[in-house]
């Protein structure tokens, strides 16, 4: 088992092969991982996983340079806007997730691949996956594939919308899925089309964690039983939970609600303010009177605020709109900081829209020690985001930087496997191990 | 026998971000026995949507879903005998949650130390705002406040535009999935045996922090870079975004070269494919009367099919796409009810209704059909009589001085 993994943590003992793909899958292993479990990658050379780490484009420290000063792309912010001779190491939206992760190269769609595959299944726990159905089928790493190789293996297949059905292989990001489970129109702004709106990819974030979640259910009824099994995750369907006071006001109600923005469906003033500066909002939840008359005295009580229209709380959530207005025009002088201190004094619930900057910089996150520094070889040195819950009696810190392509291959091949050196050059000739993609061996520096 | 069959959870959780962890326990095989205050419940109770609109504590969408499989036990725990019978029944279970303002389980004397004293095995899993130390302890918040400090708020919407909130209670929702998962982690500790339980901080600021909706991407890139994100100019980017169909709007994503020659294939515009100009589709713009022109191609098919139609020949050409739908149109999708997707689930009070069913499905240890949410104290005398061994004659004292 992995030597930077401390005994203690509750998954120490687990072994996940990890076949996942751009952010739903490599979340889940990553939870896995954070709580003991060795991850391992398997890392295809060919094609270049080009949402996953990154680089389907060769982008040059010139064009990344351009970059500087604007917003934050979250595939191609490199460290201080290097590509590096190895660009996909050095990615955020992979080295957001990678962190006590193991990656080996392996291209289990080619015969040879397929044979290295089932003798890991061999001695794993579990294997995750959230390909494209047909893609899986196609690989023949299915469960009855695995089960043939380990019969106590569990399987996780996470796609979009399951194994079966019209939409079995219909290729998704989180946005599209965010669109058929109806959260893009639902989240989108009221007098505005949905075009609009914007990404959110909540269904990925919800698809790991559960997961997650399945693959700790399934360990458990092996335990008991000596039974492996498929999970079969349709993240879609998963999210649809999320969402379930809004399908059972429809199959209770027939309504089918109108973008909400900011609104709440009972609470006025409920929404986001602009405040003094560039982007800097703060969001307010006005649930009682008492607390709008908090805001009210906090704004001076101002004529407009006094008209009785505003007293009860179902007057308020009529004339939301025009209210937002009139806070906003008042609120855009504010020093945003200053006013949700004074806010939270009163009792009123607020909290500035922050972003990564003010995170970084949060006293809470801070004394809690939510940030956690690594050191990679090749990304550099980097407070990361950290694990999102404690135990207290299980001392846990992330354990290892980001994984590089293909950096456990000697660890795998020869450790775990104990292939002879004569077929481990024989892979490494035809390109199934290396640490960079085929072409795209380092430049010099 | 579920997935999670003899796992026994003493539920102190109210709200959302509590009961939907307790709730995916429950639903697959623990039981979970739900502590309400006597008289008015789960606060969650009182919140709509409602059964037909009317306001009753046993018709609210929010408490019927995110409450299947419980059992419910009222108990007024800032009594002695209310806090003597939690005592009792958290000796003998595996995992207590709750989610209280920090503090609060210590005055009512059930404190995680002390709990996990009589208990050593106990998984406790207390869930709050902001977690169980640091500066913003004890402030208040919500859904759109803790969206606002901790998500991705600020790189959601529009440039010119407010930031956006994310859908109904995503966020609460999203930390009780948290909390379910290391709940699930410590028990699979203690049952590997492992002497000892454990104390779970899930606070619902650093779930969002640490949110894999874009959050920690844009963090990570911050730390790499010193920029911080904004929220984009949507619908700008040639063959992808949301754009409007025949009958509502349509996400498709037809990015990098291959697919954009598909795409091209699919809006009746191979006649482009060979064009030098468009080789490489993130440099179109530098050539807007050409982008015009594809723009101008692709409104046209899009304004001769509806929205499910574009999404499903787009698939059939390999681009990622879907239509934007509304709840009604996924509720009524014949492709989400024929795999199951809804559950009917019969009550007393509503009669038989549709909830989303299953979130994953288990192969070899199936999730039976849901039991419904149970009625405000509906299990008391079965709990504390059949389970506790409390004879009648004690439920009419307790009822009498308002513990149960």
């Amino acid at each position: 088992m992995s030597d930077f993994i401390p005994k203690h943590l509750p998954l120490h003992g687990v072994r996940v092969l990890d076949i996942t793909v751009v952010w739903a899958g490599p979340h889940c292993t990553q939870l896995l991982a954070e709580w003991g479990a060795e991850v391992i990658r398997i890392e295809p050379l060919s094609p270049v996983q080009n949402s996953t780490r990154g680089a389907e484009y060769t982008i040059t420290r010139e064009q990344s340079e351009k970059s500087r000063g604007g917003p934050l792309n979250l595939q191609m912010s490199y460290p201080d806007y290097d590509p590096g001779p190895r660009p996909w190491n050095r990615t955020p939206a992979f080295n957001s997730h990678a962190r006590n992760k193991r990656s080996m190269t392996c291209n289990i769609a080619t015969p040879e691949g397929r044979k290295i595959f089932h003798d890991l299944v061999a001695v794993s726990d579990v294997i995750v996956e959230n390909n494209v159905p047909e893609t899986v089928e196609r690989a023949g790493f299915t469960y009855p594939d695995a089960a043939v190789a380990n019969p106590g293996i569990i399987v996780l297949r996470m796609p979009a919308y399951g194994l079966n059905g019209p939409y079995k292989n219909y290729r998704s990001f989180g946005t599209h899925m965010e669109g058929m489970t109806g959260h893009h129109y639902l989240r989108s702004y009221p007098d505005l089309d949905p075009s609009m709106t914007g990404d959110a990819f909540t269904v990925d974030a919800a698809s790991g964690v559960i997961g997650a979640f399945a693959v700790l259910a399934a360990l458990r009824h092996r335990r008991r039983t000596g039974e492996g099994q498929q999970i079969e995750l349709a993240q879609a369907e998963n999210f649809l939970s999320y969402l379930g006071e809004i399908v059972l006001d429809y199959t209770m109600n027939g309504r089918s609600p109108a973008p909400q923005g900011n609104h709440h469906p009972s609470h006025a003033p409920h929404g986001v303010y602009p405040c003094a500066g560039e982007e800097r909002w703060i969001a307010i939840d006005i649930a009682t009177d008492a607390q709008w008359q908090q805001l009210r005295a906090q704004m001076g009580e101002p004529d407009w605020a006094m008209d009785h229209r505003y007293d009860s709380t179902l007057g308020r959530w009529r004339h939301r709109e025009e209210m937002d207005v009139l806070i906003g025009a008042w609120s855009r002088n504010q020093d945003r900081d200053a006013l949700f201190q004074a806010l939270t004094e009163r009792g009123v619930i607020a909290g500035p829209v922050q972003d990564e900057r003010d995170l970084y910089a949060c006293p809470h996150l801070r004394e809690r020690g939510f940030f956690e520094t690594l050191t990679s070889p090749e990304a550099g040195t980097h407070a990361y985001p950290g694990l999102v819950f404690r135990m207290s009696s299980t001392e846990n810190h992330l354990y290892r930087y980001p994984v590089r392509l293909g950096e456990d291959n000697e660890y795998v091949y020869n450790q775990l496997l104990d292939i002879p050196p004569e077929q481990e050059a024989a892979l490494r000739a035809r390109g199934q191990i290396s640490v960079d993609y085929p072409g795209r061996a380092p430049a010099p520096v | 026998m579920q997935a999670l069959t003899g796992i026994r959870v003493l539920d102190l959780t109210h709200l959302i971000a509590g009961p939907h962890c307790t709730k995916l326990l429950a639903d697959f095989g623990a039981d979970v026995i739900k502590i309400e205050r006597p008289a008015r419940g789960d606060p969650a109770r009182h919140m709509g949507p409602f059964f037909h609109d009317v306001p009753h504590s046993e018709a609210s969408a929010l408490f019927l879903h995110l409450n299947t499989n419980k059992r419910s036990l009222t108990l007024d725990l800032k009594s002695t005998e209310g806090r003597q019978i939690a005592l009792e029944l958290a000796a003998r279970s595996d995992v207590l949650v709750e989610s209280f303002r920090p503090g609060t389980m210590e005055r009512f004397g059930l404190g995680a130390e002390e709990l996990r004293a009589r208990n050593p095995k106990l998984v406790v899993t207390s869930i709050s705002n902001f977690g169980q130390s640091g500066p913003y302890r004890d402030m208040a918040a919500s859904e759109i406040t803790l969206s606002a400090m901790g998500g991705p708020m600020n790189i959601t919407g529009h440039r010119d535009h407010f930031p956006l909130k994310l859908g109904g209670n995503v966020v609460q929702y999203h930390a009780g999935a948290n909390a379910a998962f290391a709940t699930l982690a410590a028990i699979h500790a203690v049952e590997g045996g492992r002497p000892f339980g454990d104390h779970i901080d899930v606070s619902i600021y650093e779930t969002q922090a640490g949110f894999r909706d874009r959050r920690v991407i844009a963090l990570t890139a911050h730390a790499y870079t010193g920029d911080i994100g904004r929220r984009p100019e949507t619908g700008v980017r040639p063959g992808s975004g949301v754009r409007p169909a025949l009958d509502g709007y349509v996400n498709i994503f037809a990015g990098g070269p291959a697919r954009f020659g598909r795409f091209l294939e699919m809006i009746g515009r191979e006649d482009l494919k060979q064009d030098p100009r468009i080789q490489n589709p993130l440099l179109l713009p530098n050539h807007p009367e050409l982008a015009e022109e594809i723009e101008n191609s692709y409104l046209v098919w899009l304004m001769s099919h509806t929205k499910r139609e574009a999404a499903a020949i787009a698939q059939h050409h390999q681009l990622l796409a879907a239509p934007v739908n509304e709840i009604k149109d996924v509720v009524e999708d014949p492709a989400f009810i024929d795999r199951g997707a809804f559950e009917t689930i019969e009550h007393p009070f509503t009669g038989p209704l549709r909830y989303p069913s299953r979130p994953f499905i288990l192969a070899a240890s199936p999730r039976q059909p849901a039991r419904r949410a149970p009625l405000l104290g509906e299990h008391t005398e079965s709990i504390l009589c059949d389970e506790l061994g409390y004879a009648h004659e004690d439920l009419g004292r307790l009822g009498a001085m308002g513990v149960v």
